[in-house]
C-alpha cells in the first residue's frame, strides 16, 4: 500500500509539472528488464492462497494455471492493422479474468505489438488499440482497473524479426504478463 | 547515357570507397555508417573538374579535399565529376588553367583549390569555380580553418559549388540523426540516438539505451533534438541538447508519448498522448509547458507535422476506416483528408513549399515512399524497396532520407523528390533506422569572398 501511495504521488508530480529534470547518464540508472514495467510495483504482498478447484498460478507465482493445473495462455494473435480479440480467445481471458478476480491485489501489464509493416508510430497507437482490446475483455469480466496496465511497444520489440508471413503473424500480438 | 554515367558513378564510388574507407579508419568511430552505394543518377548530370587541391607539405595528401568534394557532388546526383587520373592538367592557381583541356573533357565547370598552414597553425584554404564555356570565374572564396575542420570546409565548399550551379542551397553541411539498434533480442541489446555528418562520417551518440528509442527531430535552430525513449519501461519525450548537457524528460504520462515535432518556429512541439483514453494529438508551448489538446475522435489520430508556415498541422488517422493523411487549420479547426489512393498512407512530411508531401504509401501489399502534389492530385511514388518508413526531408526539399530494409536488415537510404537520384547508406554495426535529416546549420567554417 506503502508503494501504491507513492506510485500515486509520483504520477501527480508528472503531472503537475510535466517536468523531470536532467537525467543523469544511463550508466547510473538501474538496469531495466527486457520484459516491460516490472518496476512500477517492486514489494508486493504474497498471493493469498488459492482455493485448489479454482485457476491461480503455478509455483513460480507469475504462470497463471486453470483450474487443472495447466498454463493458461498468455499471447493473444491480430490480424494485420486490426484489433479485434478472436473469438477462440474468449475462454483464455475468462480464466486470466477469474484469477484477477481471485487475487485483487495482483496486477498484469498487457503489452501491444505490431508486425513490422506500417509506421513506426501508427503501430505505437494500434499495439496500444490490441491492448486495450484485452483489457476490455478483462474489465468486462470484473477485473478492476487498477489491476492493469497496458503498454504498447508497437513494432519495437518483434517475437519473429524475419519478414515473411509466418513471422509477421507471430509478431501482432498482445501478451499477458502478471506482476 | 544513362548506363554510362551509372557507371561512371560506379567507378567513383568504388574510388571513393577506398577513400572514404582510410578517412573513417583515420578519423572516426566505429559506429560510422558503411560508405555510401549509389544506385541512380540523373540520366544527363552536370561534367564538372575538381582538381586535386595544392597542398602545403605538412596535409595529408590522402583525404585531400578534392576527393571530398567530388564525392558529395557525385552523390547528388546531378553532377558527373571527372576522375583525377582523366584530367590533362592539374592545375592550382588560376595562372595554370587552360580551359581548352576541360573543353576536351567536356567539363562544364571546373574547381581548383590550395591548402596551406600557416604562422599560427592555422589551414588558409581557398578555392575557384569557373564556368569551362565562358572561361569565366564563378566562385573565388577563402577560408581559415583548424585542423579538426577539414570534413567541414569540404562541405561547405562542395554547398557554395552546387548553390552556384544548380540554383538551389546545397544540402552536403548537414546531419543526420538515427537509432542504432545492436544486439536486438538478446540481453546486450541496445539503442543509440546517433548523430553523423549527411555522409554518415563522424557518427556520434547522443543517447544510449537498452530499450527502444525512435521518432528522433531535430529544433528548427538544429540545437535540440526531441524523441520517444522507452528507458523506463514505457514512453515518455526526451528533449536533448546536441551539444550540451541538457536532457529532460518533457512527457511521462499514461499510455503513449510518442510523435514530437518542433514547430517551424521552434516554440512548440507537437506530440501524441493517449492519456485520455486513445491517441490524439497535442501541441506543448516549449516555454510554459502547458499542453493544447487539438484531436478529438476515438479513431486512431497520430504522427502530427506542421506545415512550413506553422498554420496547419498534417497527421495520420484511420478514422476512415483504414489510416489516411489528414490536414488541420489550427486557428479554424478545419479538417480536410488529403490522400485518397490506396488503403494505408501514413507519417507524412510537407515539403518546404508547402504544396507537396511525402509519406509512407502501400501498393500491392508493399510499403513505400511516395510523393503527392496537393494541388493537381498527383501521386508518385519515390521507392522500390519494401518496408520503407519514416522519409525525412533535406532542408533544401531536394531529397529525402528514409529507412528500409536491405537482406532483412535495417539501412538508411535517399531518393530525390522526384524519384531519379537514389543512393543507400548502409551499416555494419547493426540495424539502422528512424533517420531525421537536419535543418540548414549555422556555418562551421565562414566563408570569405576574395
Amino acid at each position: 500500500m506503502q508503494v501504491k501511495e507513492t506510485l500515486k504521488h509520483l504520477w501527480v508530480a508528472v503531472l503537475g509539472t510535466l517536468v523531470i529534470a536532467g537525467c543523469s547518464s544511463t550508466a547510473t540508472e538501474p538496469v531495466v528488464e527486457q520484459q516491460p514495467a516490472t518496476e512500477a510495483v517492486e514489494v508486493i504482498e504474497v498471493a493469498e492462497v488459492v482455493e485448489e478447484s479454482g485457476p491461480g498460478f503455478a509455483g513460480d507465482d507469475k504462470t497463471p494455471v486453470d483450474a487443472s493445473g495447466n498454463p493458461v495462455s498468455r499471447t493473444f494473435y491480430f490480424d494485420f492493422d486490426q484489433a479485434i480479440v478472436s473469438p477462440a480467445d474468449f475462454a483464455a481471458l475468462s480464466t486470466h479474468a477469474e484469477i484477477l478476480r481471485a487475487n485483487p491485489n495482483r496486477s498484469i501489464v498487457i503489452a501491444g505489438h505490431c508486425d513490422q509493416r506500417g509506421t513506426r508510430e501508427y503501430n505505437l497507437a494500434l499495439g496500444e488499440s490490441r491492448a486495450k482490446a484485452i483489457s476490455a475483455i478483462l474489465l468486462a469480466n470484473g477485473v478492476g482497473s487498477r489491476q492493469i496496465e497496458e503498454i504498447s511497444y508497437g513494432e519495437e520489440e518483434l517475437a519473429n524479426p524475419a519478414n515473411n508471413a509466418r513471422a509477421w503473424a507471430q509478431n501482432r500480438r498482445a501478451v499477458v504478463s502478471y506482476r | 547515357m544513362q548506363n554510362l554515367s551509372a557507371k561512371n558513378l560506379v567507378q567513383l564510388c568504388q574510388q571513393g570507397m577506398a577513400v572514404m574507407l582510410m578517412l573513417s579508419l583515420a578519423v572516426s568511430s566505429w559506429a560510422d555508417l558503411d560508405t555510401i552505394i549509389i544506385d541512380q543518377g540523373v540520366d544527363d548530370p552536370i561534367r564538372i573538374a575538381v582538381v586535386p587541391f595544392a597542398l602545403s607539405e605538412d596535409l595529408d595528401s590522402a583525404d585531400n579535399l578534392d576527393k571530398l568534394i567530388r564525392f558529395d557532388l557525385a552523390r547528388s546526383g546531378q553532377f558527373d565529376p571527372v576522375a583525377p587520373e582523366n584530367m590533362l592538367s592539374y592545375p592550382s592557381t588560376q595562372d595554370a588553367v587552360f580551359f581548352r583541356d576541360w573543353r576536351i573533357l567536356q567539363t562544364a565547370y571546373l574547381v581548383i583549390g590550395q591548402a596551406q598552414t600557416n604562422a599560427l597553425g592555422q589551414i588558409d584554404v581557398s578555392y575557384q569555380l569557373f564556368d569551362v564555356a565562358t572561361q569565366s570565374q564563378l566562385q573565388s572564396v577563402s577560408f581559415v580553418i583548424s585542423r579538426d575542420q577539414w570534413r567541414d570546409v569540404g562541405h561547405k565548399i562542395a554547398d557554395l559549388v552546387y548553390t552556384e550551379v544548380t540554383g538551389v542551397r546545397g544540402a552536403f553541411s548537414t546531419k543526420i540523426l538515427y537509432v542504432l539498434a545492436q544486439d536486438i533480442g538478446t540481453l546486450n541489446a541496445s539503442y543509440k540516438l546517433q548523430v553523423a555528418d549527411v555522409d554518415g562520417e563522424r557518427a556520434r551518440t547522443l543517447f544510449n539505451s537498452s530499450q527502444p528509442i525512435l521518432s528522433a527531430g531535430w529544433s528548427p535552430d538544429g540545437r535540440r533534438v526531441a524523441y520517444v525513449s522507452f528507458d523506463t519501461g514505457r514512453p515518455s519525450i526526451i528533449l536533448q541538447d546536441i551539444d550540451g548537457p541538457s536532457r529532460e524528460r518533457l512527457t511521462n504520462f499514461r499510455g503513449i508519448n510518442g510523435s514530437p515535432v518542433f514547430s517551424p518556429d521552434g516554440r512548440q512541439l507537437a506530440m501524441v498522448l493517449s492519456r485520455s483514453g486513445d491517441p490524439e494529438v497535442f501541441v506543448m508551448n516549449l516555454e510554459t509547458r502547458k499542453l493544447r489538446r487539438i484531436t478529438r475522435h476515438p479513431a486512431i489520430d497520430t504522427e502530427p507535422s506542421w506545415s512550413p508556415d506553422g498554420k496547419y498541422l498534417v497527421f495520420t488517422s484511420d478514422r476512415g476506416g483504414k489510416p489516411q493523411i489528414y490536414q488541420l487549420e489550427l486557428a479554424t479547426n478545419f479538417l480536410e483528408r488529403l490522400t485518397f489512393v490506396g488503403d494505408y498512407n501514413a507519417r507524412a512530411r510537407l515539403l518546404p513549399d508547402g504544396r507537396h508531401l511525402v509519406f509512407v504509401h502501400r501498393r500491392n501489399g508493399v510499403f513505400h515512399i511516395a510523393w503527392q502534389d496537393l494541388l493537381e492530385d498527383r501521386l508518385l511514388v519515390l521507392t522500390e524497396s519494401s518496408l520503407d518508413e519514416s522519409p525525412s526531408l533535406a532542408p533544401n526539399g531536394a531529397m529525402l532520407i528514409y529507412a528500409t530494409q536491405d537482406q532483412n536488415k535495417g539501412i538508411l537510404a535517399v531518393v530525390s523528390v522526384d524519384g531519379r537520384v537514389k543512393y543507400r547508406l548502409p551499416s555494419s554495426a547493426g540495424d539502422v533506422r528512424e533517420p531525421a535529416w537536419s535543418p540548414f546549420l549555422p556555418d562551421v567554417v565562414i566563408p570569405r569572398d576574395r
